[in-house]
């Protein structure tokens, strides 16, 4: 197709609409509904385009499909993209949210419309690029790329204190990436290639398998966030303007948790395996402390944050589990809080956009003006505590019942988060939403406008839907997950015959 | 047909919920209501059909919910004798409720919402009682709670309101945990979750041990245990029983339907459902009918000394679904479920003759301020007393066939088990003191003189969020003139009180008696020594004429305390303080519950976020950091988005680093 492939046309899609922006001059109020206008347009043909990856995916297949190989910088590295179960979802996952992102910045955002449009396109590329990616080298310009639009977003059009958010989020960046760039170097010293085809296929000796698994641990830990490195996610949540706050919840944290799938389970297994303890113990932690800490949070943002964290402690746990629920439960977990997260964070937006706070006790008694926002809201809070019917309940059912396979105990306390979840949350709302309409500040507050509605309408439907009939999810990660497991299975019962054997 | 049981009410709900704005108030009523009606009716002829007939039963799959490896769960509508009983017992309270709250929430302007929450809450239990595997009825299970929150917290102007809707919920996701655990459990001993292939792989596990939470445990065992933890949530039993006083908050007929005809007797009817997995684990009986038997006697103990006519009721309620858990406990399945559909229509008449009297009283709910109101809502006063005897199980009411039967089935296995001997002393006991309280709202409430207190004051306390919507109406109908309520509050009334009188007489051959082979056609497993329902016929007489005993002496003291001799119960009350305030204190559990679970839980998350994030975290890390690094950065703070640069420099240096590695690497 056109000389390069699909997976190509989806990633540098977005620049195409960035070259189109900068060609854009003035800031007249028609220009600037061209500048939406067209990065609205740029979003859907992405989307647009990226079905045919769907509709084109072979999801019997645990291969990489769709791949393209090109050769880069000489010898060793090569240009090489390609999508299985693990990535497709997740590509999917970006492309359908950016719209959503765009739309939500539609008001909102008055000051340099044109560099905040570009920053998220090219955010977008990077993005759907981290996922593309069969070379580790360019995994990690498209990974620590990413960061950098990331850093414009909240630096620039970010609350008061987004300096000391963007601080904060470098430097714990900064410790695992340098890790994480090491162990690629250490790797392809070892392997001789950047090909990540080749990598998965390399055997790495046992003691070189600890130091690399812990150097992406380092960077992926990072990202999720896992506990204690999760500090960074509430700040720069609460800075973040809302469409930041979106893809940073509903996408970019879950490049952590992708890579765990792509690099530390199936390339170093003897680690993972080593390492599985150490996975759980800092997971149970995530899910009841941060719940804990989100009950008593004063700060919209900070609570959801905080869940957010809570709810990616299900997915490590679920993802180290190796087998099928337990991963499959992850993997849908991951791609269920995209939709919720992102759509708690529009809901706060919502709010936002209308008062200028996040702070709990400025708000109450919504509903009473606000019954259509009162109804979004409960949909999406409930699927985020779990309420089954709604995909929320998908990936926490699936992980949690993989996790009682693997280890009771850390089911015990996993589950506990569905009492604290669901106590932090309704508290939540019943502070924001129920109650006397007695502030004066809210007493011509608007429900949502048609614009709002069209932005929740497909996100209601699809939390809803995909609670009911979560099988087209399912089945396109199935085959991907039973070959790692199987993969995994035997490369330990080899390594197990082997000690035998001796 | 089945289809059409279970989608209706979901139609309702979508057509209410969604339309009601702008079909208005009256038709969102209509629709609703029309349509629980006619699910009310298939229900019977289903009914007809599966259970009193020949069919034995049907299940259609509706389709696939999720395939992961060999965990495989489907979406289906199962349709055997122990459902039909429950889609008769849900829908035909429900569509009498439904009808009633045309009445009774005549004034409130949100009357679609309500409707449709209705509605929404009856398709959750359908779903739950037609589920053919263990997680539609958890779909269910979370469904009905939901529905539950929605309509406790229905007047959610009122603060109190907001706070039971949000107990219930929580309480009843402590049991949620229970059950999800005992569901992965199940799925880890059986690879299904689907309930014949469950139940088919259970005879197998007989006397397993499995190792899990560091214990050695038979697994059978633990997976009931953790199962009836759910049920012990749903159903408020003893210990998990706080939500449902609290839940009072939501409007009367939704107390009438989910917290006393359906959504709480959903525990009674998962172990009834779980028989097979129950019958092999008899630890687990034996945990169930302490339970049951700690809950019959504790609830009622508190229903003696409460004021509010519904919190009375709610205790009540409490109480009997301890005996319910009492008979399954026992082993005598069908006699819980049959206790379930007698109750149902007795309660349910209960609480909606309660609401009629609320209504009646302009939404006064405080006994000590009622009084002599059987001249003035005669019909509402005839249906309570029918309502009462029932409850207290007078001969050949409903209650007397199958409140009465526990108590002899308690004893019968009573002498060679001591667990259900506890049972059978805590049932009796239980059998007086609950016509002790149930004479005692009846002689409060409609005897003796009224005690004109300002009604419109007390309402203002209680109810500030209703009183917003009723003011106008008391302008209307003046301050002081009790009224019967409308005909359509007035037809559920009869129409359960028909229930009330006959189920227990017209039913008892097919629950318990000698039609059972026939009539449940296997829906409920009972072991190859499980002869409860043939024991309990050869107990002695005086075990046998026990309850009926309690029952007229519970009512001669309610009569000499209450009419005879007015003033003795706050003498009583004077003559011993601690009791009283024990039991009006409803045994302190609420005041245990805050100090142990609430307060610690957001101390701790406090503790965890200024002293964990804040302190430790963020101190020993990027803050300390900041703080040595603070002077050399200085510069860099002032520009807009300085650390960016640093950021984009240190990514340069690897790539460069890495580009570097690679032209030296192809030089080699």
């Amino acid at each position: 197709m056109f000389g390069f492939g699909i997976l190509s046309g989806v990633t540098f899609l977005p620049l195409v609409g960035v070259a189109f922006l900068l060609t854009q001059k003035g800031d007249d109020e028609a220009s600037l509904r061209n500048i939406r206008w067209a990065t609205l347009a740029t979003t859907l043909a992405t989307f647009a385009l990226s079905l045919f990856i769907w509709s084109g995916f072979d999801q019997t297949s645990a291969a990489f499909q769709f791949v393209e190989e090109k050769s880069w910088l000489g010898s060793g590295l090569v240009y090489k993209m390609g999508v299985d179960g693990f990535s497709m979802p997740f590509v999917l996952l970006t492309t359908f949210l950016m719209p959503f992102a765009i739309l939500a910045s539609w008001d909102s955002i008055q000051k340099r419309v044109k560099a905040y449009m570009i920053a998220f396109l090219v955010l977008e590329t990077l993005m759907v690029g981290v996922f593309c990616a069969l070379d580790i080298v360019l995994f990690y310009l498209f990974f620590e790329g990413g960061l950098i639009p990331m850093f414009l977003i909240i630096g620039i059009w970010g609350g008061k204190r987004r300096v000391y958010a963007s601080f904060k989020f470098f430097l714990y960046t900064l410790v695992g990436s340098l890790l994480m760039l090491i162990a690629i170097l250490a790797m392809y010293g070892k392997a001789g290639t950047t090909d990540i085809t080749v990598l998965l296929k390399t055997d790495f000796p046992k003691d070189m398998q600890t130091w690399l698994w812990l150097a992406f641990f380092a960077s992926f830990a990072v990202k999720m966030p896992m506990w204690p490195v999760h500090t960074w996610l509430p700040d720069a949540h609460v800075e973040a303007p809302t469409a930041g706050s979106v893809i940073l919840a509903a996408i970019l944290l879950k490049m952590g948790g992708y890579g765990f799938i792509r690099f530390s389970l199936p390339m170093f297994p003897d680690a993972s395996t080593h390492f599985a303890p150490l996975i759980y113990a800092l997971s149970v932690i995530a899910i009841v402390y941060t719940s804990l800490v989100a009950l008593v949070q004063e700060d919209i943002k900070k609570l959801i944050a905080y869940s957010s964290v809570a709810h990616m402690g299900y997915v490590t746990m679920g993802l180290f589990t190796l087998n099928a629920q337990g991963m499959q439960g992850a993997i849908f977990q991951m791609i269920s809080h995209g939709f919720v997260s992102g759509a708690l964070f529009l809901c706060v937006g919502v709010i936002y956009d209308r008062m200028h706070t996040r702070e709990i006790a400025a708000y109450g008694g919504l509903v009473n003006r606000m019954p259509i926002y009162a109804f979004v809201f409960m949909l999406f809070t409930m699927a985020n505590v779990g309420l089954p019917g709604t995909t929320g309940f998908i990936g926490e059912f699936l992980s949690l019942a993989g996790t009682f396979q693997a280890n009771s105990w850390v089911a015990l306390i996993a589950t506990s988060g569905v009492i604290f979840s669901a106590a932090y949350a309704l508290y939540l709302y019943r502070r924001v939403i129920f109650g006397v309409l007695d502030k004066a500040s809210l007493m011509n507050i608007a429900d949502l406008t048609p614009r709002e509605i069209a932005i929740f309408a497909p996100l209601v439907l699809i939390t809803i839907y995909y609670g009911v009939q979560p099988q087209a999810i399912l089945n396109a990660t199935q085959a991907s997950v039973d070959n790692l497991i199987q993969t995994h299975t035997a490369l330990i019962d080899a390594v197990k015959l082997a000690a035998a054997g001796q | 047909m089945i289809y059409a049981i279970v989608f209706l009410p979901l139609v309702g709900f979508l057509i209410a919920g969604a339309f009601g704005r702008w079909i208005g108030a009256r038709a969102s009523e209509f629709v609703t209501t029309s349509l629980l009606m006619v699910c009310a009716v298939l229900s019977w002829i289903v009914f007809f059909d599966v259970a009193l007939g020949h069919n034995h039963g049907y299940a259609p799959i509706l389709g696939n919910w999720m395939t992961v490896g060999a965990l495989k769960v489907d979406w289906a509508l199962q349709v055997d004798t122990l459902t039909a009983v429950m889609l008769v017992v849900v829908n035909t309270v429900s569509s009498l409720v439904h009808l009633y709250s045309v009445g009774y929430m005549h004034e409130d302007p949100d009357r679609p919402r309500f409707f449709a929450y209705l509605s929404l809450f009856t398709f959750a239990m359908l779903m739950l009682v037609t589920a053919n595997n263990l997680v539609q009825m958890f779909f269910g299970w979370e469904g009905v709670g939901l529905a539950s929150y929605l309509l406790i917290g229905f007047w959610y102007q009122k603060p109190s309101a907001n706070a039971a809707a949000i107990k219930a919920f929580v309480v009843n996701r402590v049991g949620d945990f229970g059950f999800a655990l005992g569901i992965f459990l199940v799925f880890q001993l059986t690879k299904s979750l689907t309930f014949d292939e469950v139940f088919a792989a259970v005879p197998g596990l007989e006397g397993e041990k499995i190792h899990a939470f560091g214990l050695n445990v038979d697994a059978l065992t633990l997976a009931a245990f953790l199962l009836f933890i759910g049920a012990m949530g749903k159903s408020a039993q003893f210990f998990l029983h706080t939500w449902l006083p609290d839940a009072m908050e939501g409007p009367t007929p939704v107390s009438a339907l989910i917290h006393a005809a359906t959504m709480v007797t959903a525990g009674v009817f998962m172990v009834a459902r779980l028989s097979p997995i129950f019958e092999y684990a008899p630890a687990a009986l034996a945990f169930v009918t302490i339970i049951g038997a700690a809950t019959a006697f504790f609830a009622a103990t508190v229903g003696l000394v409460q004021n509010d006519i519904k919190r009375v009721i709610a205790y009540s309620t409490c109480s009997q679904l301890g005996y319910m858990f009492v008979a399954e406990g026992v082993g005598a399945y069908s006699l819980g479920i049959f206790h379930l559909f007698t109750h149902a229509f007795f309660k349910a008449l209960l609480f909606l003759g309660a609401g009629s009297v609320i209504h009646a009283m302009h939404h006064e709910q405080d006994m000590r301020n009622m009084g002599g109101l059987r001249k003035d809502i005669p019909f509402t006063f005839a249906m309570m007393t029918i309502g009462t005897l029932a409850l207290t199980g007078f001969p050949f009411t409903a209650g007397y066939f199958s409140k009465d039967a526990i108590i002899e089935a308690a004893f019968a296995v009573g002498e060679h088990r001591t667990t259900a001997m506890i049972g059978f002393v805590s049932t009796v006991v239980a059998a007086g003191l609950t016509s002790y309280y149930s004479w005692r709202l009846v002689f409060m409430t409609f005897f003796g003189h009224r005690h004109a207190h300002p009604v419109a004051e007390s309402h203002a306390e209680d109810e500030p969020a209703a009183a917003d919507a009723h003011n106008h109406s008391h302008d209307d109908h003046g301050h002081h003139a009790p009224h019967e309520s409308p005909l359509a509050m007035l037809i559920p009334l009869a129409v359960l009180a028909v229930g009330a009188l006959g189920a227990g007489y017209v039913f008892e051959p097919d629950f318990v008696g000698h039609a059972y082979t026939e009539f449940w056609k296997g829906a409920i497993f009972t072991g190859a020594h499980n002869e409860v329902l043939h024991e309990m016929h050869a107990i002695p007489a005086w075990a046998a004429y026990a309850p009926t005993a309690m029952m007229v002496l519970g009512f001669l003291i309610a009569l000499y305390v209450y009419v005879l001799k007015p003033g003795t119960a706050q003498a009583l009350a004077r003559t011993f303080p601690r009791l009283y305030q024990f039991l009006l204190n409803k045994w302190y559990f609420d005041e245990l519950y805050d100090f142990l679970f609430v307060r610690p839980a957001f101390a701790l998350g406090r503790l965890f976020w200024k002293g964990g994030d804040g302190a430790i975290i963020d101190g020993l890390g990027p803050d300390g950091v900041a703080a040595r690094v603070a002077d050399g950065a200085r510069f860099a703070v002032r520009l807009e988005t300085g650390y960016l640069y640093h950021y984009a420099f240190a990514m340069l240096i690897g790539v460069a680093a890495v580009a570097t590695y690679f032209i030296a690497g192809g030089l080699r």
